[in-house]
C-alpha cells in the first residue's frame, strides 16, 4: 500500500449531486424540463469526473483521504477513497449518468408525476452512496446509510398510491428499523470495544477483543443491520420496493441502495473485523450458510414470478447473496470475487430493468407471459436483454463469468465444496428463470394469436423512445465490454485483499 | 458588568417582566418587543456566562456581597453543569418569544396578553434561577415561581380539560414541591446550612452518610423531583396539561420544564449528596428499571394516541426515563449524555411543539388523521416538523441520534443491557410515530387508488401560508436541532470538563 493524498475531491464528488438539487428544482418550478434533466446530467458528469480524477492515485496504491468534522477525538466524519471504494464510486457514479438519460425517457415517456421531486430526490440518493462508498470510518457510513433510506423513500412511493403506501412501509419498516435495532448497537458496542475507534483498517479494529460468542453475534448484528444487503430472511423489502417507477429500480435497487448494502457487508468484515481475525474467531461459516440459503431460496422463488421486475427483485436478491457469501468465505479470491461481483452484477441487472422499463413504456406490459413474440418488435431491448441474463448468468461474453469464475474459485480455496455446489445450483437457475424469457420473446410459441382473443395490437408496438434505448444498449454494451478489457475492475477489486494470505 | 452577569441573567426578564406589566396596561402593543429584547439580554447574558465559565471555570456570585458563612447570602453558581442549561432555557425562551408574535389567544381575548407575557416571563426568571443558584432553599423557591406561572399560563387557555388539567398541575405539582421542601428542611435541620456546597461540606466533615435523616431528605428530594419531572410512575399529570394548554405555553412548557428538573435532580445527586453516596447498588438499579420502565410506557402509550399533542406529550415520559435512566448508570457517559440530552431533547422537543402548534393553528390539525396532505398544503412547516421527528427517532447527523449514542455507550459500559435495548425499542417506535404521521401528510388519509394526472407538477392550488414570523422561529429550532448535533464534540467536551474533579464511579472510559 502506497501513502494516502489528502484532498477534498472525494466530498466534491460526494456533493456534486446534492448541489445539483438547487437548479433541479428551480427549473423544476419553472416548468423548464428540458434545463432541469440537463442539469441532472451536467452534475452526473461532473461527479463521474471528479471520480475518475482519483481513479490514478488509487490504481497507484494510495488513498485519498479528507476529514469533516471532528465529531469527538478519533470520531469524524471523514472520506477515505480505496479501491473498493473507488470501485463501487465508479460504478454507482458512471451509472447515474446512464440512468438520468433513461429516466427523461422513462418519465416522458409514461407521463409520471412530479417529476422535479424524483429528479431531486434522485440526485440526494446518489449523494448518500457516493457518501458510504468513500467513507473512512463506520460512523460516517451510517450516517449516509441511513440518508440514502430516507431520501429513496419518496421515490419508492412516487406513485402515492396504495401500493406505494405499502411498497413504502415495508420498506421503511425494514431498512430504518433494522439499522437502528441491529447495526446502531453493534456499532455502539464496537466502539466501546475498540477503544473508540471505528476507522477501516485491514487488520480490524476488533481484532483480539471479543471471544467468539460476541463475533458471531455482532457479525449477525451488522450483517442483518445493513438489511439493504437483502439477505433472508430481510429481503421483502426489496420486491416490496418495485412499486417505483423502473429507473428507480434500475439504479438504486439493483445498483445503489442493494449495492450498499453489500458494500457495508464486505467494509465489516475487511475493515471492521478483519479478514484474519475473522478467520480466527471461525464463525464466517454461519454467514456463509445463511447466504447460500438466500441464494438458493431467492432463485427459486425467482422461478415462479411472473412479474418481470419482481422477477428481476428476486434474482437481485440472489445476486447480493452471491457477494455476502463470497465474502464470508474469507480468502482473497472469494473477497476480490465479491467486489467484482458488485460492478459484474451492477451493469447486467441495470441493463435487465432498463429493458423492462422500456418494454413497459412501448408496451404496457409488466408480466413475463405477455412478452411472447416482443423480440421482434423491440429487437435492441430484447438483445439487450439476453446480455444481461447471461452477465447475470455468469455466461460469456460478459464481466459475469469473470467475477463468478473468482467467486467459485473462492470455495475451492476456502475448501468449502459444499458451497461451490450453491453457486453451480443457482447458475443453472439462474438461467432456468432468465433464458426462457429471452426464448420466447424471439421464438413464440404458435398458440399466440391464434388461442385468447387478444386485445393488444402488436402492430402499434415499435422500439421504446430512444432516450430509453440508448442507455439500454449502452450498459449492456459495458457488460461485454468489460469482459474484454476487465483490467480496471480487476485490479481495484483485488487491491482489498493485498495483504492477505 | 460581566461580573454582574449572573445576577443579570436572572433580573433581566423579571424586570422585563414588570415593564410589560407596566407599559402593557397603556399600550398592549408594546408587550411584544418588551419580551423579544427582555429574552435577548437574557441570551446575550447566558452566552456571556457560557462563554466565562468555559475560559476561566465557574463563576460565583453573591447577591449583594452577602457571602455565604453569614447563613443568609444567596449565591449563585454557574459552572460546567449549569451553563449549558442556563443557555438552552435562553435559546428556548427567545425563540418561544418570536414565535408568540400575535397569538390566536391574544387576537381573540386581547385582555389576557398582559397577564400572559407576564407570566411567561417570570416562568423564564425562575427556570434561570433554579439553573444557576447554589442554594437548596433558593431552588425550592425559584421551583414554585416557575411552577405557579406554569399553572397560570395553562389555565390559561379557553378550553374546559385545560382547566382540569391545570388543576391536576397543580396538586401533583404541589405535592412534588412539599416534598422537596421537607427534604431541603431535614438537611437545614442535621447540617445547619442551605448552601448545597455548605451542604456537602457538612455532610462530609461530619461523616452524615449514616444518618437516617441524610437518607430520608435524599429520598424526599428525589421523590419531589421525580414528581416535577413526570417520571414513570409519577407522570400521570403531564400529558393532559401539556396538551390542552394554549400552544405558546406548551412550547416553552414541554422542552423547558422537565428538562430543567432533570438538571435539578443531577445537581442534588452530584452537588449535595456526591456520586459515592448516590449510586448504590440497589438506588442505582431500581431507578435504572423505572427508568426503563418510563421509557417503555411512554413510547407505548405514545402509540396509543391518536391527538398529535398527546403523542408528543408521552414521547416526553419516554425521553425523561432516557434521562433519569442515563444519570443513574453511574458511569462518566452515562452522565455525560444525560446532561447532553437535556440540551438535545429540549431543542427537539421544542422543533416538534412549534411544528404541531403551527399545524394545528392553520390546519386545525389536532389529531394525527387531520395532517392528511400537510405535505402539500404546508411544505415547510412539515419539513421542519419531520426533521424534529427524525432527531427523536436518532437519525444522524441531528442531535437525537448523538444522544443516543452517549447514553447507549454508557449502558453497554455499565452493563445495563436493558436500559440498551429499552432506547433502541423506544427509537424503533418513535420511527413508527413519525412514519405514520409522514405517510398520511405525503399520501393522505385515503390514498388514490391510481396515479397520475392526479396532480399536476408544481401543484400549489392548496398552500396554506404559515405565519412568516413562526416559520422563522420553527427552523431556528429545526436548525439547532442538526448544529446541537453535528457540534455534539464541543459540548460534550464542555460538559466533560463541568464533570471534571466530581467523583462518578466508574468515571472516564468505563471499565474498558
Amino acid at each position: 500500500m502506497g501513502g494516502a493524498v489528502q484532498s477534498w475531491n472525494p466530498l466534491w464528488a460526494c456533493l456534486a449531486s446534492l448541489v445539483a438539487v438547487v437548479p433541479i428544482v428551480w427549473f423544476g418550478k419553472r416548468g423548464m424540463a428540458n434545463a432541469r434533466e440537463g442539469a441532472t446530467l451536467a452534475a452526473g458528469v461532473v461527479k463521474f469526473g471528479l471520480v475518475l480524477s482519483m481513479l490514478p492515485l488509487v490504481l497507484g496504491g494510495e488513498v485519498v483521504e479528507c476529514t469533516l468534522v471532528e465529531i469527538t477525538p478519533g470520531l469524524a466524519l471523514a472520506f477515505r477513497v480505496d479501491g473498493l471504494g473507488m470501485l463501487f464510486g465508479l460504478v454507482a457514479s458512471g451509472l447515474w449518468i446512464v440512468t438520468s438519460v433513461y429516466a427523461a425517457g422513462y418519465m416522458r415517456g409514461s407521463k409520471e408525476h412530479a417529476q422535479t421531486r424524483f429528479a431531486a430526490f434522485f440526485a440526494i440518493s446518489l449523494s448518500a452512496t457516493l457518501g458510504v462508498a468513500f467513507s473512512a470510518n463506520l460512523l460516517t457510513m451510517y450516517v449516509f446509510y441511513e440518508m440514502l433510506s430516507l431520501a429513496t423513500f419518496p421515490l419508492v412511493t412516487h406513485h402515492q398510491d396504495k401500493e406505494a403506501r405499502t411498497g413504502g412501509r415495508t420498506y421503511l419498516t425494514y431498512l430504518l428499523g433494522s439499522s437502528i435495532g441491529f447495526a446502531l448497537p453493534a456499532m455502539i458496542f464496537t466502539y466501546v470495544r475498540s477503544g473508540g475507534n471505528l476507522d477501516f483498517s485491514m487488520a480490524g479494529v476488533l481484532a483480539g477483543t471479543v471471544t467468539g460468542g460476541e463475533g458471531l453475534v455482532l457479525l449477525l448484528l451488522f450483517v442483518f443491520g445493513f438489511a439493504k444487503c437483502g439477505l433472508m430472511p430481510l429481503h421483502s423489502w426489496l420486491p416490496g420496493a418495485m412499486v417505483a417507477p423502473t429507473p428507480v429500480s434500475a439504479l438504486l435497487h439493483a445498483v445503489a441502495v442493494v449495492k450498499v448494502g453489500v458494500f457495508c457487508v464486505i467494509r465489516v468484515v475487511t475493515g471492521i473485523f478483519g479478514v484474519d481475525f475473522l478467520r480466527e474467531l471461525d464463525v464466517a461459516v454461519v454467514l456463509s450458510w445463511i447466504a447460500a440459503f438466500t441464494v438458493v431460496t431467492s432463485s427459486l422463488i425467482a422461478l415462479t414470478q411472473d412479474n418481470l421486475k419482481r422477477r428481476l427483485a428476486f434474482s437481485t436478491v440472489g445476486q447480493l447473496a452471491y457477494i455476502v457469501l463470497g465474502v464470508s468465505l474469507l480468502t482473497p479470491l472469494g473477497v476480490t470475487g465479491s467486489a467484482l461481483h458488485i460492478a459484474a452484477h451492477a451493469f447486467g441487472k441495470i441493463t435487465l430493468f432498463f429493458c423492462a422499463g422500456a418494454i413497459f413504456v412501448a408496451t404496457g406490459k409488466k408480466y413475463v407471459s405477455q412478452l411472447e413474440g416482443l423480440g421482434k418488435k423491440m429487437p435492441f431491448t430484447m438483445t439487450a436483454f439476453l446480455l444481461g441474463s447471461l452477465s447475470v448468468i455468469g455466461l460469456p461474453p460478459t464481466l459475469g463469468l469473470l467475477s463468478k469464475f473468482y467467486l467459485v474459485m473462492g470455495t475451492l480455496q476456502a475448501e468449502q465444496p459444499w458451497l461451490l455446489v450453491v453457486f453451480l445450483v443457482s447458475t443453472i437457475l439462474n438461467a432456468a428463470y432468465f433464458l426462457p424469457v429471452v426464448y420466447r420473446a424471439f421464438f413464440p410459441s404458435p398458440k399466440v394469436g391464434g388461442g385468447r382473443p387478444e386485445k393488444f395490437s402488436w402492430a402499434a408496438v415499435e422500439e421504446a423512445p430512444l432516450a430509453c434505448v440508448i442507455p439500454l444498449c449502452v450498459t449492456a454494451g459495458l457488460a461485454v465490454m468489460f469482459f474484454v478489457v476487465p483490467g480496471v475492475w480487476v485490479e481495484l477489486a483485488s487491491s482489498l485483499v493485498g495483504g492477505l494470505k | 458588568m460581566v461580573e454582574q452577569l449572573p445576577a443579570i441573567v436572572v433580573l433581566t426578564p423579571m424586570v422585563a417582566a414588570l415593564l410589560v406589566t407596566l407599559l402593557g396596561l397603556r399600550r398592549r402593543a408594546w408587550c411584544f418587543p418588551v419580551v423579544i429584547v427582555g429574552l435577548g439580554a437574557t441570551l446575550a447574558a447566558a452566552t456571556g456566562l457560557l462563554v466565562r465559565v468555559y475560559r476561566d471555570g465557574p463563576v460565583d456570585y453573591f447577591m449583594g456581597g452577602w457571602e455565604v458563612p453569614l447563613g443568609i447570602g444567596i449565591q449563585l453558581r454557574v459552572d460546567g453543569l449549569n451553563a449549558l442549561v442556563l443557555m438552552t432555557v435562553a435559546v428556548v425562551a427567545l425563540i418561544v418569544g418570536v414565535y408568540s408574535f400575535r397569538r390566536e389567544e391574544d387576537v381573540k381575548v386581547p385582555a389576557k396578553t398582559v397577564p400572559f407575557y407576564t407570566l411567561f416571563l417570570l416562568l423564564v426568571t425562575g427556570l434561570c434561577g433554579i439553573t444557576i443558584t447554589a442554594d437548596a432553599f433558593n431552588l425550592f423557591v425559584l421551583l414554585e415561581v416557575t411552577s405557579l406561572t406554569g399553572y397560570g399560563l395553562v389555565a390559561m387557555g379557553s378550553s374546559k380539560r385545560g382547566k382540569v388539567a391545570a388543576f391536576n398541575y397543580v396538586i401533583m405539582g404541589t405535592i412534588g414541591a412539599s416534598f422537596i421542601l421537607l427534604g431541603t428542611g431535614y438537611l437545614y435541620i442535621q447540617t445547619g446550612t442551605l448552601n448545597m456546597e455548605g451542604i456537602r461540606e457538612v455532610i462530609e466533615a461530619q461523616d452524615l452518610f449514616g444518618s437516617t435523616t441524610i437518607v430520608v431528605a435524599f429520598i424526599l428530594m428525589m421523590v419531589g423531583v421525580f414528581i416535577k419531572m413526570a417520571f414513570f410512575p409519577l407522570y400521570g399529570w403531564l400529558p393532559n396539561a401539556y396538551s390542552y394548554c394554549p400552544s405558546t405555553t406548551s412550547c416553552i412548557l414541554a422542552p423547558l420544564m422537565t428538562k430543567v428538573s432533570i438538571y435539578i435532580m443531577i445537581r442534588f445527586m452530584l452537588g449535595i449528596f456526591g456520586a459515592e453516596y448516590v449510586f448504590q447498588a440497589h438506588a442505582t438499579a431500581i431507578v435504572v428499571w423505572l427508568a426503563v420502565l418510563a421509557v417503555l410506557a411512554g413510547s407505548l402509550l405514545a402509540l396509543a394516541q391518536v391527538e398529535i399533542k398527546k403523542m408528543l406529550c408521552y414521547l416526553i415520559v419516554a425521553e425523561v426515563g432516557y434521562m433519569v435512566g442515563g444519570a443513574w448508570l453511574a458511569n462518566h457517559w452515562g452522565m455525560v449524555g444525560a446532561l447532553y440530552h437535556i440540551v438535545s431533547d429540549a431543542i427537539m422537543t421544542l422543533c416538534l411543539f412549534l411544528g404541531a402548534s403551527i399545524l394545528w393553528s392553520r390546519l386545525k390539525a389536532r389529531r394525527i388523521d387531520d395532517l392528511s396532505g400537510a405535505f402539500r398544503k404546508m411544505p415547510w412547516t412539515m419539513s421542519a416538523f419531520v426533521l424534529g421527528g427524525l432527531a427523536m427517532i436518532g437519525v444522524p447527523p441531528t442531535s437525537g441520534f448523538f444522544s443516543k449514542w452517549y447514553l447507549i455507550r454508557g449502558g453497554m459500559e455499565a452493563g445495563r443491557w436493558e436500559y440498551v435495548v429499552v432506547l433502541l425499542v423506544s427509537s424503533l417506535v418513535n420511527a413508527i410515530l413519525f412514519f405514520r404521521i409522514i405517510e398520511i401528510a405525503y399520501f393522505g388519509k385515503e390514498p388514490a387508488e391510481s396515479h397520475g394526472g392526479a396532480h399536476g407538477e408544481g401543484d400549489v392550488e392548496e398552500r396554506v401560508a404559515a405565519p412568516r414570523v413562526r416559520l422563522v422561529a420553527l427552523w431556528a429550532a429545526a436548525i439547532l436541532v442538526v448544529l446541537v448535533g453535528v457540534f455534539n464534540g464541543e459540548l460534550v467536551s464542555f460538559i466533560e470538563k463541568g464533570l471534571e474533579g466530581i467523583p462518578i464511579i466508574g468515571n472516564v472510559g468505563g471499565g474498558n
